[in-house]
């Protein structure tokens, strides 16, 4: 034993135990892993939350210095700055913050001169900010020197290029609007559509023109017509390049000194540094989104494959939440060891999922589900386990290794990745061992459990039960009623999973999910989180505000302290402030003391007592920058193609300016049209409250221009969303026209209702009408074909002979009991005889249950001309086989229902017409068989027949159960056919060999007196496999030459066939050659011949191969765990076999080696069949699965009708059909396409298609009860497009 | 027997949709139709994820630019896309090996999303030098193919596609009709023969995968004449 397969034992034995361990205790376990992935994950929360906003950090302004561009940052202490708080930042902004009022205010002034003499002030401070210079021993220094130059304003943005400053210092201020001119602004006519006339219609959550200039929102800045407050603010904005302490410092001393701040509180301490995450442009969207359209591409192929489960979608979920947090456990171990990353996470995230993979979980699934079923669910799962143990491992080993190397690579970001994926490949490796094996040991469980409460029983398997007597009889005649023993639950033809074309596939995917809707709404959800986050007023500022608060720098000691106007702020920092410019000549002038009144006012009016509006500082005005939009700087120097994106910006503190203006300072600057304008001078109210009257046109007088807007667009959005719900809707029901919310309703399809599929996709119905062969008593069971001929044989022990290709009725077997071998004339009575039987029996159920036909009852008197049926049916038998070999030619198929009437039968009866039979009964007691010319019967239901006779009828017949009482000969319990011969085997050990043309016995063999379960046919010779296991071959000898029967078929097509015709004139002796008296220790289920082989299936689970012309025993086979159902072989030496547990083997002829193992259902397999690249098998549980024939790979499944499991037959190597409830379905094998769905009678009480067999003309015979079905296939799919 | 009557006139089970489904040409063309779109979304992408490591902020018209700058190369990119994708399977059958590894619609998705994540670590990640980065791609190539393809007549054809695009590459750059931003190596970039290596391969896995429907078809056909 070398290493390896040590170790692999070794390894195998270790997954042994830990499934065992894992099918045990699911609950422990899966709490155990749960605990785990939290722990790991609790590292996560240190990270901080996704998202766009910008961060901030906040350093004293004393002593500051920009940090350091260098990398060695890790040694210092400074654990508390954010890593990206390093080198300078992009700009520093200066916003100086002018808050201005009319005092005091005076009842003649307008609402203009609000804000038009403050705004006018902004030309003046303009000014003095840009001639200020800095005069120190260094030398001066202009605003030029230290402010950020701008250049060109993107081509874009050309109309603003008249507003926006270029080729100069960044410096905003509301007089941009009016190029800076002062004269212009007095020319102004409208301020207020000048400042407005950039704004955006739409609401717009990224900054506009007016906020930038203005710097406040534009709630705050009172330039409006209707505010209570009349105080007008704005800043002037100034953005450096540098940080020069001493500039900013005397600028900050000389504005103060000019426009002094009675009562400001500010403390100005803090430079706060904002921080900007990478904006996701359309540019990184674009394959962002196709990546993860690609990984959940991936995602969906491969958990598709998952099944045979309980719940698909439980598995699934679980594979990808395994993954998941194996993943989120990577990064979570990875934090906690210090690793901080760096990538972007959203964007590595689809990789990482790939490179992990979902395989294993796939590979453990299927290999636990294709153990036994019947093993203990623990074994189950262990050995699962076991099996791929091997394999998962050596996965494993490849993908560490792959990454391993990619972690040489040296390269940062792909080391990084590689780190992870390694992590995430050994968590996801332990999650997969505890999570989803546990998972997966429950669903199997459940599906154990579920199998149990909803097994059939056993009697519906059996595709047509042996003989059963009296349920055959019931059977038979409820068939006209939906309850039928085994479809007491009728599953509607809609739950068919099939495979369409691709392109309706999605459409009715997209119906079907309601995929529309839901993406609408997780938008929707999305998009309002998004805005709540975001938002300015929103959650992220209730979170940053949060933080500052709990931050030692926070606003608790910001009390409100009063400053004298003159005297520096005490905490001013700057030590510049003592080199006062010396060349400011305006200080003296202008200063003002708080406490002053304002001025020489002009206008006595002054003592009115409006009172003062208060310019108060408090600390909300420090930073009023944060009520801007957050994109507010981002969008200022985009507008200059310089981006913030992952980059920052510092703000330093704010200077304040205060402007008090009296009345006449405003008069002086009101322009002409102010007066003329639509605002009329203000009246004050009669309760002179003192505040703002609202405006006789201002609706809302309290409401700021921005609530209205918002309150429009919400009522616009409302009804938008109504008119998108209503076109969704319209657009659903055009789309989907099936009703969801309805279900089955009465359990039975109607005739119009058309098989459709999950997607609601309904193939073509095709309008051909088939060929339906009536003429047996009950259901058939055993049915037969060459090709030319076609044999059936019902419960009643009839035998029937059909031209396969036209469907006349041939010839005509009776029962053996009372066997007239004659002429057919007597089979033709012998047939009415049991007909008779057959219709008490009828008329029995019918009184009690069938109550539609009750109203057939013959009433009235019989009329004469009824009587002529009868001869006219038998002389139509009579010539139909001796005289002419076929009545009508072969006719095209004809649009309406060719009824071909087999022996007995009404010409023109379209379905099981009981009022015939009644008359019939009516007649043989009377005895008076008139042999009137042929007349036919009216219609059916106005036939009427006395009733007293009608009702003695049943009664006075003999025993009507003797047609079903097994007689001395047994009934047949298998039928073969070939060339004109057929051979019978019976239940009591006969076996007979008939004529099918002439109906007569030619030889019959007594050998064994055990039932002979199956048989085989193959040339001269017949292998009979009897009920106690034994095998018996018989060859056929003739004493004169074969020679092709010229009566059967066209000549040409006879002259064809190699098989051997017997004529009718040669002696046939069957002769028993060989006997093995104990090939199998229980019954042959299963016997099939080709290719000189002969194999057997037996109850005793194994199968064993003959060799045909000697019968000797080359392989017994051995795999299957319960008995064998069924065995295919074929010319290619591939033999397949099912059983009962539900498994399918496929072996190797040569060699008696078994290929492949499949575990195909959940029940038995009832019937197999192969193409030349598929198996296709059919269960127990009404499925039919298609296999790939050389890996054993389950390519699709097919649900059927209940109790139409077995039926399928394969017409061409792509062509495939089922039966259903009165249907047959054509599918394409290779795609599992539904292609055509024929309906089979135009009675809508159609019976399950349980038996299909398909002839070489492509046609196609189906059992549907007692009638049987032609259905040419050329015909069907000529229409397809 | 039943020999002797599938040569009868009657039209056979082929009805006209079968047919059309199994008609040789008409399959060939829907398969190159799809690898043709394939192709060209790809390109679009990939080119958008090159673009992306020079733009600004704000980029006023990135969807501009990407058909402004060379409509010719998303169509150039799918026909070539089409045309390895269909030979591919081509050269499968005529070496008469078809290929059995891991032919499955979830393993051709992951070889898509590893080859859109070489593109992005070509495009994302900086790399030291470009002798670095060309040696990392080309491991990373390497890798895929041996993920997901393990033929040896992938790779002879794959290497074959680097270097003829290449050469096309180089030619086109020679004469002026295209250029690189940032050419490190005979004025492109040397990373490319690695990038087309990896397309090579993903689209050859595609055009496998598609080729398998038509596989099943046409051995049936063959089988039943």
């Amino acid at each position: 034993m070398t290493l390896t397969e040590r170790l692999r034992e070794k390894i195998s034995r270790a997954f042994y135990n830990h499934g065992l361990l894992c099918a045990s205790y699911p609950i422990p376990i899966i709490l155990f892993t749960g605990l785990c992935i939290l722990a790991c994950c609790y590292p996560l929360l240190k990270l901080p939350l996704p998202g766009t906003g910008p961060v901030e950090f906040t350093t004293p302004v004393k002593d500051y210095l920009p940090p350091p561009v260098d990398f060695d940052r890790k040694q210092g202490v400074t654990t508390e700055q954010p890593e990206w708080y390093v080198g300078a930042p992009v700009a520093y902004i200066q916003q100086i913050f002018v808050k201005s009022s009319v005092s005091p205010w005076h009842k003649n002034l307008l609402a203009v001169d609000v804000f038009r003499s403050p705004l006018s002030r902004a030309f003046q401070l303009v000014e003095e900010i840009q001639n200020h210079m800095l005069r120190d021993s260094s030398g001066t220094r202009a605003l030029e020197e230290v402010c950020l130059q701008v250049t060109d304003l993107l081509p874009s943005l050309k109309k603003l290029r008249n507003v926006l400053p270029e080729h100069g210092c960044l410096l905003l201020s509301p007089g941009n609007f009016w190029q800076n001119d002062r004269e212009r602004f007095h020319a102004d006519p409208d301020i207020i559509a000048t400042i407005h006339q950039h704004e955006p219609k739409t609401l717009q959550t990224s900054a506009t023109l007016k906020d930038l200039l203005f710097g406040v929102p534009g709630k705050y800045s009172g330039v409006s017509l209707y505010t209570r407050k009349r105080m007008v603010s704005y800043t002037i904005t100034l953005v450096f390049q540098r940080y020069h302490a001493k500039f900013l410092g005397s600028l900050r001393a000389r504005l103060m000194l000019l426009y002094p701040s009675p009562n400001c509180s500010l403390r100005a301490e803090n430079l706060v540094h904002v921080h900007f995450k990478e904006e996701i442009g359309i540019a990184e969207l674009i394959p962002l989104v196709t990546t993860y359209i690609i990984l959940f591409a991936y995602i969906y192929f491969s958990t598709r494959k998952i099944d045979m489960v309980k719940s698909k979608w439980g598995l699934a979920l679980a594979a990808v939440v395994t993954v998941l947090s194996s993943l989120l456990m990577s990064v979570g171990l990875c934090t906690l060891f210090g690793l901080t990353p760096t990538l972007n996470g959203g964007e590595i995230f689809p990789y990482l999922v790939v490179v992990i993979g979902l395989e294993n979980v796939l590979v453990l699934t299927k290999s636990v589900v294709s153990t036994p079923v019947d093993l203990e669910v623990k074994l189950r799962i262990a050995q699962g386990l076991s099996s791929e143990s091997w394999s998962i491992m050596k996965n494993m080993a490849t993908e560490l290794g792959i990454v391993l190397i990619g972690y040489f690579t040296l390269v940062p970001a792909i080391q990084e990745f590689c780190l992870f994926a390694v992590v995430g490949l050994v968590s996801d490796f332990f999650l997969q061992m505890l999570f989803f094996t546990t998972v997966l040991s429950i669903d199997i469980r459940r599906m154990e459990l579920a199998d149990l409460n909803k097994r059939l029983p056993p009697e519906a398997c059996v595709p047509p039960a042996k003989p059963v007597g009296w349920a055959a009889r019931h059977e038979r005649h409820l068939a006209v009623r939906p309850s039928m023993p085994h479809t007491i639950t009728l599953q509607p033809s809609s739950f068919r999973n099939l495979r369409l074309p691709k392109r309706l596939r999605v459409v009715y995917f997209l119906a079907r999910t309601r995929l529309a809707q839901r993406l609408i709404m997780a938008g929707t959800v999305v998009w309002i989180s998004i805005l709540v986050y975001t938002d300015p007023a929103g959650l992220r500022t209730y979170l940053a505000a949060q933080v500052t608060e709990q931050s030692p720098l926070g606003e608790e000691g910001l009390a409100p302290m009063p400053v004298p106007s003159n005297v520096l702020p005490a905490s001013h920092p700057d030590p510049a402030f003592s080199i006062f410019p010396p060349d400011n000549p305006k200080p003296a002038e202008n200063q003002t003391s708080p406490g002053e009144p304002p001025g020489p006012m002009g206008p006595a009016e002054n003592i009115h007592d409006s009172p003062v509006p208060e310019v108060t500082w408090g600390p909300e005005d420090e930073e009023l920058w944060r009520k801007l939009s957050f994109r507010h700087w981002p969008t200022l120097f985009s507008y200059y193609n310089i981006t913030l994106a992952k980059r920052y910006i510092s703000l330093l503190p704010v200077i304040p300016v205060t402007l008090r203006l009296n009345p006449r300072e405003a008069l002086e600057g009101r322009h002409p049209q102010d007066g003329r304008s639509a605002w009329p001078p203000l009246r004050p109210g009669p309760a002179h409250s003192g505040l703002w009257e609202p405006n006789p046109k201002g609706a809302g007088g309290a409401q700021t221009h921005g609530d209205v807007t918002l309150y429009k667009v919400a009522l616009l959005g409302l009804a938008a969303g109504i008119v998108l719900v209503l076109l969704l809707l319209c657009l659903y029901r055009v789309l989907c026209p099936r009703n969801y919310g309805q279900l089955g309703g009465p359990g039975r399809r109607k005739r119009g209702e058309l098989p459709c599929d999950d997607y609601g996709y309904a193939p073509p119905e095709t309008e051909i009408v088939p060929l339906v062969l009536r003429g047996h008593l009950m259901d058939i069971e055993c049915l037969a074909s060459d090709g030319m001929l076609l044999v059936s044989c019902c419960l009643a022990g009839h035998v029937c002979v059909w031209d396969a290709q036209t469907g006349d009725c041939l010839t005509r077997i009776p029962r053996p009991g009372r066997q007239r071998q004659d002429s057919g004339v007597g089979s033709v009575f012998e047939a009415q005889e049991s007909w008779e039987r057959l219709s008490d029996g009828g008329m029995g159920l019918e009184e009690s249950g069938d109550s539609p036909l009750l109203q057939h009852r013959p009433r009235g008197p019989l009329p004469p001309s009824l009587f002529g049926d009868q001869p006219d049916l038998t002389c139509l038998i009579d010539t139909n086989f001796s005289a002419q070999p076929r009545l009508q030619p072969s006719e095209p198929a004809k649009p309406e229902p060719r009824h071909r009437v087999g022996c007995g039968r009404a010409q023109d009866s379209p379905g099981y017409d009981f009022s015939l039979l009644v008359q019939r009964v009516y007649q043989e007691e009377r005895l008076a068989p008139l042999h009137s010319p042929a007349v036919r019967p009216p219609s059916p239901g106005s036939v009427l027949l006395p009733a007293p006779e009608e009702g003695g009828s049943p009664s006075e017949k003999g025993s009507p159960s003797l047609a079903w009482a097994p007689s001395a000969d047994g009934s047949i319990w298998s039928l073969e056919l070939q060339g004109n011969l057929i051979v019978v085997g019976r239940s009591s050990g006969r076996l007979e060999v008939w004529d099918a043309i002439e109906g007569v016995l030619r030889c019959s063999s007594e050998e064994g007196s055990s039932g002979i379960t199956a048989l085989v046919f193959l040339d001269k010779r017949i292998v009979a496999a009897r009920l106690n296991g034994s095998l018996d071959f018989f060859s056929l000898e003739t004493h004169t030459a074969l020679s092709p029967l010229q009566f059967r078929g066209t000549p040409g097509r006879s002259s064809a066939t190699t098989s051997p015709v017997y004529s009718s004139n040669d002696a046939v002796i069957c002769r028993m050659t060989h006997t093995v008296p104990c090939a199998h220790q229980k019954p042959i289920t299963a016997l099939k011949a080709a290719a000189g082989r002969l194999v057997t299936g037996s109850q005793d689970h194994t199968l064993r191969v003959f060799r045909l012309e000697d019968s000797c025993c080359l392989f017994t086979l051995q795999g299957h765990s319960g008995a064998i159902t069924t065995v295919y072989i074929d010319q290619t030496m591939v033999l397949a076999s099912g059983g009962q547990d539900g498994a399918i083997c496929l072996w190797d002829v040569l060699t008696g080696s078994r290929v492949s193992h499949m575990f195909a259902h959940r029940g038995d397999v009832t019937s197999l069949t192969c193409t030349t690249s598929c198996v296709i098998s059919s269960g127990l549980d009404d499925l039919i699965s298609i296999w790939d024939r050389s890996t054993g790979i389950k390519l699709y499944s097919i649900q059927q009708d209940l109790g139409c499991g077995a039926s399928l037959g394969v017409i061409s190597d792509n062509l495939l059909v089922t039966g259903g409830q009165g249907c047959v379905s054509f599918w394409d094998i290779n795609y599992g396409d539904l292609l055509q769905t024929v309906y089979l009678g135009k009675n809508s009480e159609a019976q399950p298609a349980r038996q299909i067999l398909v002839l070489d003309n492509a046609a196609i015979v189906c059992n549907f009860g007692s009638e049987l079905s032609l259905v040419y296939v050329p015909s069907v799919l000529e229409k397809l497009d | 027997m039943v020999e002797g009557k599938t040569e009868s006139p009657v039209p056979k089970k082929c009805g006209p949709y079968i047919s059309s489904v199994t008609s040789r040409s008409v399959n060939l063309m829907i398969r190159g139709v799809v690898l043709f779109l394939i192709g060209v979304f790809l390109a679009l992408v990939l080119n958008l994820l090159q673009i992306q490591r020079n733009v600004t902020l704000f980029p006023p018209d990135v969807i501009a630019s990407i058909f402004s700058s060379a409509w010719w190369v998303p169509p150039c990119c799918g026909t070539a896309s089409a045309v390895i994708g269909l030979l591919y399977p081509c050269i499968d059958r005529h070496l008469g090996e078809p290929h059995k590894f891991k032919r499955e619609w979830s393993s051709v998705m992951r070889c898509v999303a590893v080859f859109v994540g070489i593109n992005h670590a070509s495009a994302k990640v900086d790399f030291d030098n470009n002798i670095q980065l060309s040696l990392t791609l080309a491991a990373l190539s390497i890798g895929l193919w041996w993920t997901f393809d393990r033929s040896r007549s992938g790779f002879g054809l794959g290497v074959g596609i680097a270097f003829l695009a290449t050469l096309v590459t180089q030619l086109l750059v020679y004469n002026g009709v295209y250029q690189y931003t940032s050419p490190d190596f005979l004025y492109v970039r040397s990373w490319l023969p690695c990038i087309f290596f990896a397309g090579g391969i993903t689209m050859g896995n595609i055009g496998r995968q598609l080729a398998l429907y038509e596989c099943k078809v046409i051995a049936e056909k063959s089988h039943q004449e």
